[in-house]
């Protein structure tokens, strides 16, 4: 699967530097808990993975069982009662043309659902450090007011201002056409909407499959809903109109279901072909970012101009790779993403390899404490270090607050406590390779740190501040 | 091969990570991936401004290279719409294809321009395509490679000595 694809190669390509690099101290044991374990374990949005990491969901998936079951029931009931009828009658083709239809709609909705819709990853701490300064030096010494200036950075796209919003959750600026999605807690590039129908985000990696999806699903409708009416004409100047609904009662449900359904889903279409055609999105249109009452001057950079162009890109284009590698393994020394939302990241300005490394051994002897906001219910945690792997060195100057996944905060505040409580293990209790001790008293003093009950205040804090951002939405 | 994979394993084990540098995208020309060419100060001391842009360069010719819309694009795009996209379960994309190059080459430019100079590049997909980032090591050979590094210890005293030259 392609959405995988990412990882294999980045298996092959990187496993080879980054576990030579600290195997040779390492106990087997340790590197064998490690290497079990994969980062779609340890992903910081609120998603559903399936088949290892292979399939990646929305946390609410209801809806999508409704669409599955409509498509399944409506269809399913075409192809067993009328069909037949309409094979002897009229031609054996329509069963061949709507069971292609069908695996079509299929094969698009089930793709859409499954994939990546273009999540990008958190920031590393360390990228994120380097952010909090570029913004202090931008908005200067005026950290000490209540309110902090907003955060945005301006760029120039074909001639266009873009603003790129800062995310606190992601610690990024969002890309040009990012945008975060507040259920499944992630930045997607591209982003589209959040779809329940398909139960997952339509963003740039799945817009296409999408929008297949429904034009496919469209002409499926009309089809059976045409198909449906001829079937029971043709009885009814048999046997009269009474008498065809009686012999085939399924064509009525399968008429009532077409019926109310094949509007919104044409529609929807007709509105996709125009966002296609403008190279726009759900969320560019909603918010009307190139509309032009909002001046004369405003324009959509992304277009290229021509409808055709921009229909061939949107639909036949390079696909992006999946850029969260879900099922690449875990490195001990790879930066996990800053903040996985349990807002207990301390943001070093530096981070030494060999004390990342340092550090996980002394996670391991800790249960997990975050399994119950990442895992799924009902699958065996297996610990999570995410969240300790990001603690760095206790260098965050004043002007870094501890920014906090502000959607989450109301959950972690209760379990901060006893993740006090488990971080009081030093390193040094920890079997720390010999040669990586030198990071050691920097990593004592970390602990420290983090303990300190100032932390409790920041996070306070910055639940008021993301609560002001989610109101000014 | 073998050695030059030692010698980064020798440069993260026997130096310090001083800092890290961000090589932000360049968003002028759309959503593409194209990252900025502008030369950063903290690299100042540690690489010629020439060799720096010149990866960057290639890099960002790489990933046009991946994006780039003609008739190969939209032949890819069309026989996986007729497969109804289940023909990726199986083949592997174009662009997935130029990435692998790009690691490739990102590898090759460790070994061969950043690690003797103390400074390590990151494949830009593993930070979600947001930004090449470059970690700059701090020399600590005497006291690190003394003790751990004895297999290859050319291999890293050469890497130390670039540092120390240019620091």
């Amino acid at each position: 699967m392609p959405p995988g694809g990412g990882g294999p190669m980045k298996d092959c390509e990187y496993s080879q530097i980054s576990t030579h690099s600290s195997s040779p101290m390492e106990s087997p044991h340790k590197k064998k808990k490690i290497a079990a374990r994969r980062k779609w374990e340890v992903f910081p949005g609120r998603n559903k993975f399936f088949c290892n990491g292979r399939i990646m969901m929305a946390r609410q998936t209801g809806v999508f069982y409704l669409t599955l079951i409509l498509i399944l029931v409506t269809s399913g009931l075409f192809f067993a009662f009328d069909c037949p009828y309409l094979a002897v009658k009229i031609t054996p083709a329509i069963p061949v043309v709507g069971g292609i239809l069908f695996f079509f709609v299929m094969g698009t909705l089930l793709r859409t659902s499954f994939s990546d819709p273009g999540v990008l990853p958190r920031a590393t701490p360390d990228e994120a450090a380097d952010l909090e300064r570029q913004i202090d030096i931008a908005n200067g010494t005026s950290s000490g007011g209540y309110r902090p200036p907003p955060r945005t950075k301006e760029v120039i796209i074909n001639g266009q201002t873009v603003k790129l919003k800062y995310c606190f959750t992601c610690k990024i600026f969002r890309p040009p056409r990012a945008s975060h999605c507040s259920l499944c807690d992630n930045c997607v590039e591209r982003f589209d909407h959040h779809c329940p129908w398909v139960g997952n985000c339509v963003g740039k990696r799945n817009y296409r499959f999408f929008y297949m999806f429904i034009l496919s699903l469209s002409f499926l409708t009309v089809f059976i809903f045409a198909f449906v009416i001829t079937h029971v004409t043709l009885r009814s100047q048999q046997a009269g109109f009474l008498n065809a609904l009686k012999d085939s009662p399924a064509s009525v449900l399968e008429a009532v279901v077409c019926f109310f359904s094949v509007w919104s889903i044409v529609g929807l279409s007709g509105f996709h072909t125009y966002l296609i055609s403008s190279n726009q999105t759900t969320n560019e249109d909603i918010k009307g970012s190139w509309s032009n009452k909002r001046g004369k001057e405003n324009y959509n950079p992304y277009s290229y101009g021509n409808i055709f162009t921009n229909c061939c890109v949107a639909l036949c284009g390079p696909i992006s790779p999946s850029l969260i590698d879900r099922r690449g393994y875990i490195q001990p020394d790879t930066p996990q993403p800053a903040a996985p939302s349990n807002g207990m990241a301390a943001y070093g300005a530096t981070q030494s390899q060999s004390d990342m490394a340092a550090a996980t051994p002394l996670l391991q002897s800790e249960p997990s404490l975050t399994s119950d906001e990442l895992h799924l219910p009902g699958k065996p945690g297996l610990g999570t270090p995410c969240a300790s792997l990001t603690l760095g060195q206790p260098t965050p100057p004043s002007s870094m607050p501890n920014l906090a996944a502000e959607a989450t905060l109301t959950d972690i505040l209760p379990l901060k406590e006893e993740h006090v409580g488990h971080q009081f293990l030093t390193p040094e209790e920890a079997p720390s390779p010999p040669g990586m001790l030198v990071g050691s008293p920097l990593a004592h003093s970390r602990t420290v740190h983090v303990l300190g009950l100032a932390s409790q205040d920041s996070l306070h804090e910055d639940s008021v501040r993301g609560l002001v951002k989610l109101s000014s939405v | 091969m073998a050695t030059e994979v030692h010698n980064l394993q020798e440069l993260r084990r026997s130096a310090s990570l001083a800092t890290k540098v961000f090589i932000q995208r360049d968003y002028s020309d759309g959503t593409i991936c194209q990252f900025q060419t502008k030369f950063p100060p903290e690299l100042d001391s540690r690489i010629e401004r020439q060799l720096f842009e010149e990866t960057v360069k290639t890099l960002n010719s790489f990933y046009a290279e991946a994006e780039k819309i003609g008739g190969s694009s939209y032949l890819e795009g069309c026989l996986a719409c007729a497969t109804a996209y289940f023909i990726f379960l199986c083949m592997e994309t174009h662009y997935e294809k130029v990435l692998k190059k790009i690691s490739r080459y990102i590898q090759e430019q460790n070994e061969k321009i950043f690690a003797p100079r103390g400074l390590l590049l990151t494949d830009p997909v593993e930070r979600g395509m947001r930004v090449i980032e470059i970690s700059i090591y701090e020399d600590r050979c005497s006291s690190g490679s003394s003790s751990s590094g004895s297999s290859s210890g050319s291999g890293s005293s050469s890497g130390g000595g670039g540092g120390a030259g240019g620091r």
